[in-house]
C-alpha cells in the first residue's frame, strides 16, 4: 500500500505520522526534540521503519514542518517542505471539513488560524513572547511538583480560581507564587493560571479575530483539559480536540506530501538508511563584514548537503541536494 | 566639521553627497550591524524602540570614527521619535563624547529653529552654492527612487536574484558618483537598462504586496531582515508605501502634502486624526492598497511603537471590510530570521488561495 510521511520538528517535540492514501493515520509518534534535530529525526525514523516493516507500506513521499522543517527536509529528502502555520491549517480542515477557527498551542509559539469555506483567511502567531504556551506550563508543573499529564484535571477540582497575570510569563510566574504564599491551593491557583493564559491568549495572538465556531484547539497543550475548559469558558462555544491533537503538523505535512507527490509524480526519499547515516551539522563564523553571520554546514559522511545562516547569502548559493 | 548621520536605506547617498558639496568632511558610519546594535542597546533606555537602538549605536561607532558632528532629523507629531535626537545628545554627552548634533525640524512647522540649525551647515560655502546642489541631490533622490521600485517590479521576476542584486548595487554606485543634473540622468537611465536587461520568467503573475509601517524599519533593511529583498526573491512584488522622495517632500520640508493627504483622507472613516508617527498612513495605505487590487499588506512596526499598535487594533475592520488580508510584524532586536519566514511563507500560502478562488469564480 502506498503511504505518506509526515515530519514536524519543533522546539519542543517532534512528531511523526504515516497516512495512507485516504488519510487515516496508521502510525504515530511524538518525541521530545532535547535540542537534538538530526538525532531525534533518525531516532524516529528508526522507529518508523519497525512500525511498517512486514506491513507491505510503501513510502510514497515526505513532507516536513515546524521550526527545523529545512533542515530536516534536507537529511530526509522530502517532497514538500512548508510552514507549520500552513500544515496546520491543512490538517484541521481535513480532520475536521468546516472548521472556522484553529488555536493552536505548542512548545514556544502559539497561533491562530482562520479558515472560511476551507480557505486559510487570517492568521497569528505570538511574536516576542511565549508565555503561555506549553514550555512554561512544563516549567510550571515541575516548580509545582505535578505531573504535567495531571496539571489540567488538577485545575477543574478548582472552586473559585485565583487571579493571575497572564501577560508575561515572568509575572505569571511571581503572581503564582505570591498566592500561593498566601495560602491559596494548588488548583486554585492552576486553575488561575489556565484562564490567565487564555484570556492573554485571546487578546494577545486573537485579538480583533472573528472567533467562530467550529473551533478546533490542538497542538501539544491542547491535552490540558483546564486550559481547554477556560477555552470553552472564555468562548462560550465547545472547542473541538481531534484525536491525534498532538501531531496535527505532520498529518499536515503528510497530506501536503501527497498532493506534491501527485504533481512531480516522484518522491525524493532519500530512504530509511538515514538513520544510519552519519549526519554532521557545524558551524563557523562568517568574517566577511562586520555582521558575523552564523553559517551552519550539513553534511552527511563528510560531503556537505546544504548551508545556511547568512544574510548576504552567499554560503546558501554553495548548497547542494541530495 | 567632520559631520555624520544614520542610515536608512539608500538615503546615505544623497545625504553624504550633500553634505560633502556644501564642504564637510563626511564620516561614514558602517552600515549598521549585530555590532550596531549591541552597542546602541548597551546605552539605550530599555524601553527605547529599535530605531533608537540602532540609530544609538549608530552614533557611538561614528564618534569612534571621530565625527565631531551628527546630522539627524527631529519630528513634530505625538511620537516618542520627536525626542530622540535630544536623548541620544545628552547620552553622547554623559558618555563623554563632545559631539554637535543638529537635529532638522520640518521648516514650516520650525522656520526659525530650522534656519539656525542648517545655517551652521550652509554657511561655510554660502546660500548660493546650495541652491546648486540641492538640485542635483533632489534629482539623485528621484533616481533612486525610480532605480528602487524598478527593482522591486523586476527582482520577483528575475531568473538569478544574485544578478539582479548586484545589476541594482552597480546602478547605485552609477547614482553616487554623478556630480550633475545631466550625469545624474544618465546615470539613472543607464542603471534602469541594466536592470530590464536581467533575464527575466515572464510566465506568470507576481503576488502583490504592499509595504507599510513605521518608517524607519520600513526603509532601513538591517531593521526588517530585508523583507523586500526576502520577498522579491520568493517571487513577490512588494511596493513599499513610503519613498524617500515623497517622505522628504512631505515631512521634512512641509507638513502633510498632496499625496499624504489623499492617504489620510482614506483613513479617515477608521481613524479621523493623526495619532502620531505613521499610525494613520498605516490605516490610509491598507485602504488604497485594497482599492488598487493588491493581495495582501504586511505592516511593519517597531516592538512597542504605539502609533502602529493603535493602527494594527484598526486593521482587522478595514480588512473585513475591504477584503484584504494584512500581516503585522513586530521588529526588535531578534537577529534570527526563521519566525520571519515561517510567517511570510504562510501568508504568501494564504494570498495564493485567495487568489486562485477568485480567478475560479471568474
Amino acid at each position: 500500500m502506498q503511504v505518506y510521511l509526515g515530519i514536524d520538528v519543533g522546539s519542543v517535540s517532534t512528531n511523526f505520522v504515516v497516512i495512507d492514501e485516504d488519510g487515516n493515520v496508521l502510525v504515530d509518534l511524538y518525541l521530545r526534540t532535547r535540542g537534538q534535530p538530526i538525532q531525534v529525526v533518525q531516532d524516529g525514523m528508526r522507529q518508523i521503519e519497525e512500525a511498517v516493516a512486514g506491513k507491505n507500506l510503501e513510502i510514497c513521499g515526505v513532507g516536513t514542518t515546524g521550526s527545523a522543517r529545512t533542515l530536516t527536509g534536507v537529511v530526509v529528502g522530502a517532497d514538500t517542505v512548508k510552514n507549520e502555520i500552513t500544515a496546520h491549517a491543512v490538517a484541521a480542515s481535513f480532520l475536521v471539513p468546516n472548521v472556522q477557527t484553529v488555536l493552536e498551542i505548542g512548545g514556544q509559539d502559539s497561533k491562530i488560524i482562520l479558515l472560511r469555506d476551507g480557505i486559510v483567511v487570517d492568521f497569528a502567531m505570538n511574536t516576542v513572547c511565549a508565555a503561555g504556551t506549553g514550555s512554561f506550563l512544563d516549567h510550571q508543573a515541575a516548580r509545582l511538583n505535578i505531573p504535567i499529564e495531571e496539571f489540567g484535571s488538577l485545575a477543574l477540582q478548582s472552586r473559585s480560581p485565583v487571579r493571575i497575570a497572564g501577560r508575561c510569563s515572568v509575572f505569571a510566574e511571581s503572581d503564582m507564587i505570591h498566592k500561593q504564599q498566601m495560602g491559596h491551593t494548588a488548583p486554585d491557583i492552576i486553575a488561575g493560571l489556565c484562564d490567565a493564559l487564555v484570556r492573554n491568549y485571546l487578546n494577545n495572538v486573537g485579538k480583533g479575530k472573528e472567533i467562530l465556531a467550529p473551533v478546533v484547539f490542538q497542538g501539544g497543550v491542547a491535552a490540558n483539559v483546564g486550559i481547554r475548559a477556560a477555552f470553552e469558558k472564555a468562548l462560550g462555544v465547545e472547542v473541538i480536540i481531534p484525536e491525534y491533537f498532538s501531531v496535527m503538523g505532520a498529518i499536515g505535512a503528510a497530506l501536503l506530501a501527497k498532493s506534491a507527490v501527485k504533481e512531480k509524480g516522484q518522491t525524493d526519499f532519500r530512504g530509511f538508511a538515514i538513520s544510519d547515516m552519519h549526519y554532521q551539522a557545524s558551524s563557523f563564523e562568517c568574517k566577511g563584514c562586520p555582521n558575523l553571520c552564523e553559517i551552519v554546514n550539513i553534511s552527511v559522511d563528510g560531503e556537505i548537503l546544504a548551508r545556511w545562516g547568512g544574510r548576504c547569502g552567499k554560503w546558501e548559493t554553495m548548497r547542494k541536494t541530495g | 566639521m567632520k559631520i555624520s548621520f544614520p542610515y536608512m536605506g539608500t538615503s546615505h547617498i544623497v545625504i553624504s553627497y550633500l553634505l560633502e558639496q556644501l564642504g564637510h568632511e563626511v564620516i561614514y558610519p558602517p552600515v549598521p550591524t549585530k555590532k550596531t546594535l549591541s552597542l546602541g542597546v548597551q546605552y539605550s533606555p530599555e524601553f527605547a524602540c529599535l530605531p533608537f537602538k540602532i540609530l544609538m549605536g549608530t552614533y557611538l561607532e561614528a564618534v569612534e570614527k571621530g565625527a565631531d558632528t551628527i546630522l539627524t532629523s527631529g519630528g513634530c507629531g505625538p511620537c516618542r521619535a520627536g525626542y530622540y535626537g535630544e536623548l541620544h545628545k545628552r547620552i553622547l554627552h554623559d558618555m563623554g563624547y563632545n559631539v554637535d548634533m543638529i537635529v532638522l525640524e520640518p521648516p514650516l512647522v520650525s522656520p526659525l529653529d530650522f534656519f539656525r540649525q542648517s545655517h551652521k551647515l550652509i554657511k561655510k560655502r554660502g546660500w548660493i552654492n546650495l541652491a546648486r546642489v540641492f538640485r542635483i541631490a533632489w534629482r539623485k533622490l528621484q533616481a533612486l527612487d525610480d532605480l528602487e521600485s524598478t527593482l522591486h517590479k523586476l527582482r520577483p521576476l528575475a531568473l538569478s536574484k544574485k544578478q539582479i542584486t548586484q545589476v541594482y548595487e552597480d546602478g547605485l554606485e552609477l547614482i553616487r558618483q554623478a556630480n550633475s543634473v545631466k550625469e545624474v540622468d544618465e546615470a539613472r537611465d543607464e542603471a534602469l537598462t541594466n536592470l530590464q536587461q536581467v533575464p527575466a520568467d515572464h510566465s506568470f503573475t507576481p503576488l502583490r504586496v504592499g509595504l507599510i509601517g513605521e518608517i524607519y524599519v520600513v526603509l532601513e533593511p538591517f531593521a526588517n531582515h530585508d523583507i523586500e529583498k526576502i520577498l522579491g526573491d520568493m517571487g513577490v512584488y512588494v511596493h513599499r508605501s513610503i519613498f524617500l522622495m515623497n517622505w522628504t517632500k512631505n515631512n521634512a520640508l512641509t507638513h502633510g502634502e498632496e499625496g499624504e493627504k489623499d492617504i489620510r483622507t482614506a483613513a479617515i472613516p477608521y481613524l479621523n486624526q493623526l495619532i502620531g508617527g505613521h499610525g494613520q498612513n498605516s490605516v490610509g495605505e491598507v485602504v488604497r492598497y485594497a482599492e488598487k487590487g493588491f493581495d495582501g499588506v504586511i505592516q511593519l512596526a517597531p516592538f512597542t511603537c504605539i502609533p502602529e499598535i493603535v493602527a494594527k487594533s484598526i486593521m482587522p475592520a478595514v480588512s473585513r471590510d475591504k477584503g484584504i488580508p494584512v500581516l503585522t510584524l513586530f521588529l526588535d532586536e531578534q537577529t534570527g530570521k526563521a519566525g520571519i519566514t515561517t510567517r511570510l511563507e504562510a501568508f504568501l500560502d494564504l494570498m495564493k488561495e485567495k487568489r486562485r478562488i477568485k480567478q475560479e469564480v471568474s
